[in-house]
């Protein structure tokens, strides 16, 4: 069985309620995952993927004369 | 063959790698890169384009974060790349994954800070996210490609 690290410990993760969810738009896709273990969380990660570049800059020379 | 005006593709890399000094810059005491970290911020703070450097102000805070954050990991050179007698870009994007192994973040965070601790953590760049806390967890933020398109850091001509 696997094991969950969690705010008590490392739990058996069939002891646990697991929940998932997921944020998807043009910025970025995000998937997260909780454990309960008797009605309190006790575990959550995050994953973030960025999907393009939030920094975009455009220098540029000016014409001489 | 014709001249074309443009702003040469070699000279937005170098800006990344410090090559060019136009004004008064710090004493370098080696040529190898400088060190970036990555700190998170909460959704109450206001860190953007005007953030000249690191402050502990509003950053997050909790089991096993310590303030000022993680190291990027920095294995890639920036690139340039031209595109037309004109254009071109130049980019560079962190070589791994930033994450924070087994920390409780409890109050909602939304936006990371890449800044350079080797020159006295000046301000790179702000990424923001969908607001998250983290309970006993991970939390990872996986970079986009680097490529000319989705590179994390682009200086572009068109």
């Amino acid at each position: 069985m696997a094991t969950v690290f969690t705010t008590k410990g490392d739990l058996d993760e069939s002891l646990l309620e697991k929940r998932e969810g997921f944020i998807d738009n043009d910025h970025e896709y995000t998937t997260w995952v909780e454990y309960w273990h008797e009605g309190e969380l006790v575990h959550r990660s995050a994953h973030v993927m960025l999907k393009k570049a939030a920094v975009w800059l455009n220098p540029e020379v000016a014409a001489i004369g | 063959m014709a001249n074309t005006q443009s702003m040469c593709t070699s000279f937005m890399s170098e800006i990344l790698t410090a090559t060019h000094n136009f004004g008064t810059a710090p004493t370098r005491g080696t040529s190898a890169a400088d060190t970036f970290k990555a700190a998170l911020y909460l959704t109450t703070a206001t860190v953007n384009a005007a953030t000249t450097a690191y402050s502990a102000t509003n950053e997050v805070s909790g089991t096993n974060y310590t303030a000022g954050g993680v190291t990027v990991t920095n294995a890639t050179a920036p690139t340039p790349a031209n595109s037309s007698a004109t254009a071109g870009v130049a980019y560079w994007t962190p070589s791994a994954s930033i994450t924070y192994t087994n920390v409780t973040l409890s109050s909602a965070f939304d936006a990371v800070l890449i800044y350079n601790s080797s020159q006295s953590n000046k301000a790179v760049s702000v990424h923001t996210f969908g607001s998250q806390t983290i309970t006993a967890g991970t939390f990872t933020l996986t970079m986009p490609s680097n490529t000319t398109t989705t590179a994390l850091l682009r200086l572009s001509t068109t």
